[in-house]
């Protein structure tokens, strides 16, 4: 019986031994999910709005950046946009900033209820800045 | 200074592509290849270069209005700064885009050429098919012949042919008729 408990405690640490070496977690207890940080709306937003409120922005970073912006799989939020329109601005190009508003458009894909949405929230923008939508100038016709 | 003026000449598009000074050997070619480029694409708005590079007078005019307030261009001038200058008055969009969204997502009227190339190979084939009716093909077996079918029918009926629901089960044998 001595002999048994001894092998049994020996046994023990070897596993504890084991587990430690291999770095392994105990299996019953975690996944193999990444241990990435996810980013929150929110996070992505205001990364996206500092971006564009660069006040020397120049016209390459305002295309990478909306064509990047393009790329992923989401319509931007109107702040989003409210900031590019102003980089658009600074950069006096008036035909970006009324392709950005096509864009986001075409974006929306069958969902037609988002760009009046947007051009609904980014109003008051438009008016202070002078641009018209596509629609005011008959582009989204053919 | 000889790499400046080359520069010059070569276009401000071209400054950061394939211009080098080696070894005081001069300037490397540029081909027009290797700049960048135009193109109306969906999933890229805003392409590296605009469209129109060489500016119209009224078109350089319009630009420098673009610095100003946009709110006093009219509309025909936000267009123009949007569009191709060989179509109507110089717009500010067409300087920097070729094709509206609208224009670049139209598509074509391909499809009723398809249909129509569809048709017509079918109605192709069907005339082949005649002609090779009457030309080609031999005539058929003598077992077609209704003298010959309506024998192979009573040889079948007297033979029982699946008379539990198939054939013979409809043929009436005392009314010799078939059942109604």
């Amino acid at each position: 019986m001595h002999c048994g408990k001894y092998i049994k405690s020996q046994t023990v640490k070897l596993c504890i031994v084991v587990l430690h070496i291999d770095g392994i977690r105990s299996p019953l207890a975690s996944r193999c999910y990444s241990h990435a940080k996810v980013e929150t709306d929110e996070e992505f937003d205001a990364r996206w709005v500092t971006y564009f409120s660069k006040p020397d922005i120049d016209a390459w970073e305002l295309k990478k950046g909306m064509n990047t912006l393009i790329g992923y799989d989401l319509v931007p939020e109107p702040k989003i946009l409210d900031s590019a329109l102003r980089a658009c601005r600074r950069l006096n190009d008036l035909a970006s900033a009324i392709r950005i508003l096509e864009a986001v458009k075409d974006k929306s894909g069958p969902h037609k209820d988002i760009y009046p949405y947007l051009i609904q929230e980014l109003q008051p923008t438009l008016i202070e800045l002078g641009i018209s939508t596509p629609e005011d100038l008959g582009m989204d016709k053919l | 200074m000889l790499a400046t003026r080359a520069l010059s000449l070569v276009g401000k598009r071209a400054i950061s592509t394939s211009i080098c000074v080696r070894g005081g050997h001069g300037v490397a070619k540029v081909d027009d290849y290797a700049l960048p480029a135009y193109f109306d694409r969906r999933e890229n708005p805003l392409p590296d270069v605009q469209f129109v590079t060489e500016l119209s007078a009224v078109q350089k005019s319009l630009k420098e209005k673009e610095k100003g307030s946009w709110a006093t261009l009219s509309n025909e001038e936000k267009i123009a700064l949007w569009e191709t200058q060989l179509l109507a008055p110089t717009r500010v969009y067409r300087i920097s885009f070729k094709q509206s969204f609208a224009e670049m997502n139209e598509g074509t009227k391909e499809w009723k050429s398809v249909i129509a190339g569809m048709f017509f190979f079918i109605g192709m084939t069907g005339l082949v098919v005649l002609w090779q009716r009457k030309f080609v093909y031999g005539p058929v077996p003598p077992t077609f012949e209704s003298e010959w079918k309506e024998k192979e029918v009573q040889r079948m009926l007297d033979m029982r042919i699946n008379p539990v629901e198939g054939f013979s089960a409809k043929w009436d044998y005392e009314n010799k008729e078939w059942k109604k």
